[in-house]
């Protein structure tokens, strides 16, 4: 019990004493997690669009291929990426692996599929006939869509707050292509394997509690998200 | 001059089933087609063929002679309005749903602004702007829905069913009110219902759709008198359509005076209010001239007439009387065979006050 409660103290000395490992890992998750949550945004939002609106043929198939994506294994993604970024792999010529970067493109195959799958879905709710009025009041498909996109504001919303959560509490992914090298790939999830296995339990709970607190923020935020969308 | 509104040849398919075939259809500028018929007649897809929502398989549209461009589609919605069956509107205010056509098209804010307030007055919805459009009540969306539609002044208003959500005193009330604006703005308009009450009261010209083939257009008094074919005249039931005005009106009794005759009817009516009388024609009840009627007959409407048509219709005969208009009524052959009737038989016909259904035209 001694323990616990020492390492809580000492992780709350290590939170608010601005120690700067802490402080940098915290940041670098952040961007990491951040920057492939934006690019998932860029990739997802269209292309959920295009799956939820389009007619074409399989459609079905691309719709299960990408709810199936929602659920890749971080440690698969890890692995391929790992293959695609090793230094005699196919990619191995940008000198990617061990580096921000590619945590970055192995969290963007982990988020993609999630904002890809939810944009569809929020679109698919909207009433079909909303479509048709949107081109009846002399909508262009691009004013439709983002008329769509505004109609389903919340559900988007809540899509890209679900990317983010996933991301930034993977570890699989980030330990294999990032390598956790310190100033350079330590992020939050792999500081705290690292500590945790060297018995470091101060700064393992230190890390804890912010990645915590970074979960329950984003969850504070979808929830009310859905608690606005339920009062109409 | 070509008509405001004309569509050739147009054949039309739902997932590769033929659902539509109109040889030619025309509106002409400031007029209301009525097109009526029962649930899967092809009405809304004529609707979204005519709003450029929906491609045809084959054949024209033309508004003021010229024929919808495929790869200009665009422009060619941007000018026509369409209001469909449920409001359908925007998760935002009120305002920004009237300005949002207006807005697509890239209208400045100067002009925006009163051109919303103008429509919004107009349906006497000004006092919910600022209120969420979810927090509106049926009606009103529906009144939202027509004043962004009118907000574009469009050339072409395209309604599908705008009413059939509507709980009945909405309903009346809202559609009084279109009446009143159609008439007002001269807007071509093309009204798609099941309801033949809604297509009296605003078409100038009725379109009977069947099975996806136009049966008949022509008047209202046209279509509903003289049905061109027993399924439309089993469709439209109502056969014998009088205009008419209304005389005087107490405690529920309304005296309507009509092609020279006065009639009784149920109900409430403005004096001086423009009318049709409708009557279905199972109502109606015959009698031979020189026949002794049961002096207990509570029918209060009689005319005399001359029978100038019979034709079966299964166990029933259909009877048109001449009473100075066309009068149908509908008796069992039983009835017809003992009456002895036949084409030039001097009858009355009766029926009672209930069975006048008063519309306004």
């Amino acid at each position: 019990m001694e323990m616990i409660w020492d390492g809580i103290r000492q992780a709350f000395q290590l939170i608010f004493g601005a120690d700067a490992d802490v402080w940098e890992i915290t940041l670098l998750s952040l961007k990491v997690s951040g920057l492939a949550t934006a690019i998932s945004l860029v990739i997802g939002l269209p292309l959920g669009t295009w799956l939820a609106l389009g007619r074409f043929r399989g459609r079905g198939l691309s719709l299960s291929i990408v709810n199936t994506g929602m659920a890749l294994p971080p440690v698969v993604v890890g692995l391929a990426i790992s293959i695609l970024l090793w230094r005699s792999g196919p990619l191995g010529d940008l000198h990617l692996i061990y580096t921000p970067a590619a945590i970055v493109i192995a969290q963007t195959v982990i988020a993609a599929p999630v904002v890809t799958g939810l944009t569809a879905a929020a679109l698919q709710q909207l009433d079909p006939r909303l479509r048709l009025q949107l081109l009846g009041l002399g909508a262009s498909r691009w004013q439709m869509v983002m008329a769509l996109w505004q109609e389903a504001r919340l559900p988007l919303l809540a899509a890209l707050m679900a990317a983010f959560g996933s991301v930034i509490s993977e570890v699989g992914a980030s330990m294999m292509v990032g390598g956790n090298i310190r100033h350079q790939t330590r992020v939050l999830t792999t500081a705290i394997v690292l500590e945790t296995g060297k018995g470091e339990f101060a700064r393992a709970i230190a890390l804890s509690i912010i990645l915590l607190l970074l979960a329950f923020l984003v969850n504070l935020g979808l929830t009310t998200i859905q608690q606005r969308s339920a009062r109409h | 001059m070509s008509p405001f509104l004309e569509v050739n040849d147009l054949v039309m398919q739902r997932s590769g089933i033929q659902v539509l075939e109109i040889s030619h259809l025309a509106v002409e500028k400031g007029q209301t087609l009525a097109v009526i018929g029962p649930n899967g007649a092809g009405k809304s897809t004529l609707l979204l063929g005519l709003a450029g929502l929906l491609t045809p398989t084959s054949g024209e549209i033309c508004l003021q002679g010229q024929a919808i461009q495929l790869k200009d589609l665009l422009a060619y919605r941007r000018r026509i309005g369409l209001v469909l069956q449920d409001a359908l509107l925007l998760d935002t205010s009120v305002y920004n749903n009237l300005a949002s056509g207006l807005r697509f098209r890239g209208l400045p804010k100067a002009e925006i602004k009163p051109r919303v307030s103008l429509w919004a007055s107009r349906l006497g919805i000004d006092h919910l702007l600022s209120r969420p459009a979810r927090q509106i009540s049926g009606g009103e969306a529906q009144r939202a829905s027509l004043a962004r539609a009118f907000a574009l002044q469009p050339e072409l208003l395209l309604l599908d069913e705008p009413f059939s959500a509507l709980d009945a005193p909405t309903r009346t009330r809202l559609l009084s009110d279109l009446q009143a604006l159609l008439e007002d703005t001269r807007i071509t308009t093309v009204f798609i219902t099941h309801d033949l009450d809604e297509a009296l009261m605003l078409g100038d010209q009725v379109a009977v759709l069947l099975g996806g083939r136009l049966r008949q257009v022509g008047t209202s008094e046209e279509v509903f008198a003289t049905p061109s074919d027993s399924d439309v005249a089993a469709f439209v039931g109502v056969e014998t359509i009088i205009p008419g005005q209304v005389l005087s009106s107490q405690d529920g009794q309304v005296r309507v005076e009509a092609q020279g005759n006065q009639f009784a009817a149920i109900g409430e009516a403005a004096p001086g209010r423009p009318v049709y009388l409708c009557l279905r024609p199972e109502d109606i009840t015959l009698w031979l001239k020189e026949e002794a009627k049961p002096a207990h007959s509570s029918a209060r409407n009689h005319l005399a007439g001359r029978v100038s048509r019979l034709s079966q219709q299964g166990p029933l005969v259909r009877v048109v009387v001449d009473c100075g208009f066309l009068l149908t009524a509908l008796i069992t052959r039983t009835s017809a065979h003992e009456m002895d009737l036949a084409e030039g038989s001097l009858v009355e016909a009766t029926f009672k006050a209930s069975a006048v259904h008063l519309i306004g035209r």
